[in-house]
């Protein structure tokens, strides 16, 4: 350390402020829409900065977190913070995010970069009711994972289904994720034993575990730690915090009805 | 046969994750492919009487190397693959118990089933991350002969 600042040097090559802010435009919109998907940190960065770099802006930075970006382009004194509010796992978004870098980085022009990230801002989803049989089918074929008897399958495929439909339907009025794995737990807990009192089940504890498998936050803890392992402790730390957070919801809800039956 | 089974279950599971995560349609075949590797290897080794941590791991890397091959195969990002692919490996059932003994106010075995839970998560993501950092070492090498040879 010699005791002096460093001193940045200014680009050699002296781009025009409208490009530089389309480029920044676009970094930043792919960066939100990938943590809004639920990408590793390490993808966003290594997009944004691909997508600046490949447009000549050297010398950009990029800080993520699970639940904001700060990008500065530190040659043209441009920064922005974007807040993360929601986050939910959509591949297709990531799929369709990375082609675009992809594109941007054999060559693509900026005008048409720029339409064609528009067009992502729309994917597909699977329809409704797709979505709530996947979540009766995972409960169906979870119990017999785990060595269930057949005669609970109908049991665990109607926790499983109702589970989904109800976090998936309370997500569309309210954002406190707490309460709607909460509420999803306690229904899949009171159907089961319901459903086992009424003669239609047997083993009741693998039927919720079975039912409560599409909510539970198995993939979070593990991206939780590979976020860790790969240096990026903060968004290690968030996504443990909220796997831990999911996991309290969830027992919370079926803990309850224990304690009240 | 049995195998046969476990392959199909997982298949399936893995595939269905996948459409609550809204995976790309013609990713779902593939994400169900690596979930059902992945439980195969781990319940072989189950089988075989090997540790439960031991077997996770093995379990993450044979999946890990099916989710790259599907990714330079398909062109898609590999967190696609993976993140489907270890639904059935993954220890969500584990934290849930953990959390509802907690809840019970049974405090020893939450915290039993939680130290396994973090445990098999270490033993997942070291299993995905050993794997992709060979195969960065592979590239490489494979990047210097190509260089050398020309």
């Amino acid at each position: 350390m010699s005791g002096e600042l460093e001193v940045m040097e200014a680009p050699d090559k002296v781009l025009s402020e409208d490009f530089v802010r389309d480029v920044f435009y676009i970094a930043v919109n792919c960066g939100k829409m990938l943590l809004e998907s639920g990408a590793e940190t390490y993808r966003i960065e290594d997009t944004m900065l691909r997508i600046a770099s490949s447009y000549g802006i050297e010398n950009a930075q990029v800080f993520v977190t699970p639940t904001v970006i700060i990008f500065s382009m530190n040659d043209y004194a441009l920064t922005q913070t974007v807040r993360i509010d929601e986050r939910a796992n959509n591949l297709e978004k990531i799929m369709s995010v990375n082609e675009l870098s992809r594109r941007i980085s054999a060559g693509l022009p900026l005008k048409r970069a720029i339409s064609s990230l528009e067009k992502i801002h729309n994917t597909d989803f699977f329809p409704f009711w797709l979505v709530v049989l996947s979540g009766g089918a995972i409960g169906f074929l979870f119990l017999l994972l785990f060595d269930g008897t057949a005669a609970d399958l109908p049991a665990a495929f109607i926790a499983g289904a109702g589970g989904v439909f109800i976090m998936e339907g309370i997500q569309r009025y309210t954002r406190v994720k707490f309460f709607t794995e909460f509420f999803a737990a306690l229904y899949i807990a009171v159907v089961s034993i319901a459903l086992v009192e009424s003669g239609y089940g047997t083993m009741l504890d693998t039927i919720i575990i079975a039912g409560v498998m599409p909510l539970v936050p198995g993939v979070l803890i593990t991206n939780a730690i590979r976020e860790m392992i790969r240096g990026h402790l903060m968004a290690g730390v968030i996504k443990g915090a909220e796997a831990a957070l999911t996991a309290i919801a969830i027992g919370a809800g079926v803990g309850l009805v224990f304690l009240l039956v | 046969m049995i195998y046969f089974y476990q392959f199909v279950l997982s298949f399936f599971a893995s595939a269905s994750f996948g459409v609550l995560f809204n995976a790309p349609r013609k990713a779902l075949a593939s994400c169900g492919v690596t979930g059902a590797f992945g439980w195969l290897v781990f319940y072989a080794c189950r089988e075989a009487g090997m540790d439960l941590i031991l077997a996770t791991y093995l379990g993450a890397i044979a999946l890990s190397m099916i989710a790259i091959f599907y990714s330079r195969h398909k062109r898609m990002p590999i967190i696609a693959f993976i993140t489907c692919g270890i639904i059935p490996l993954v220890p969500g059932g584990l934290a849930y118990n953990a959390m509802r003994h907690v809840v019970l106010k049974d405090y020893m075995t939450a915290l039993e089933y939680g130290f396994e839970a973090a445990l098999i998560s270490l033993a997942i993501a070291m299993g995905i991350i050993s794997t992709e950092m060979i195969d960065q070492v592979l590239q490489a090498v494979r990047k210097k002969l190509k260089k050398e040879r020309v």
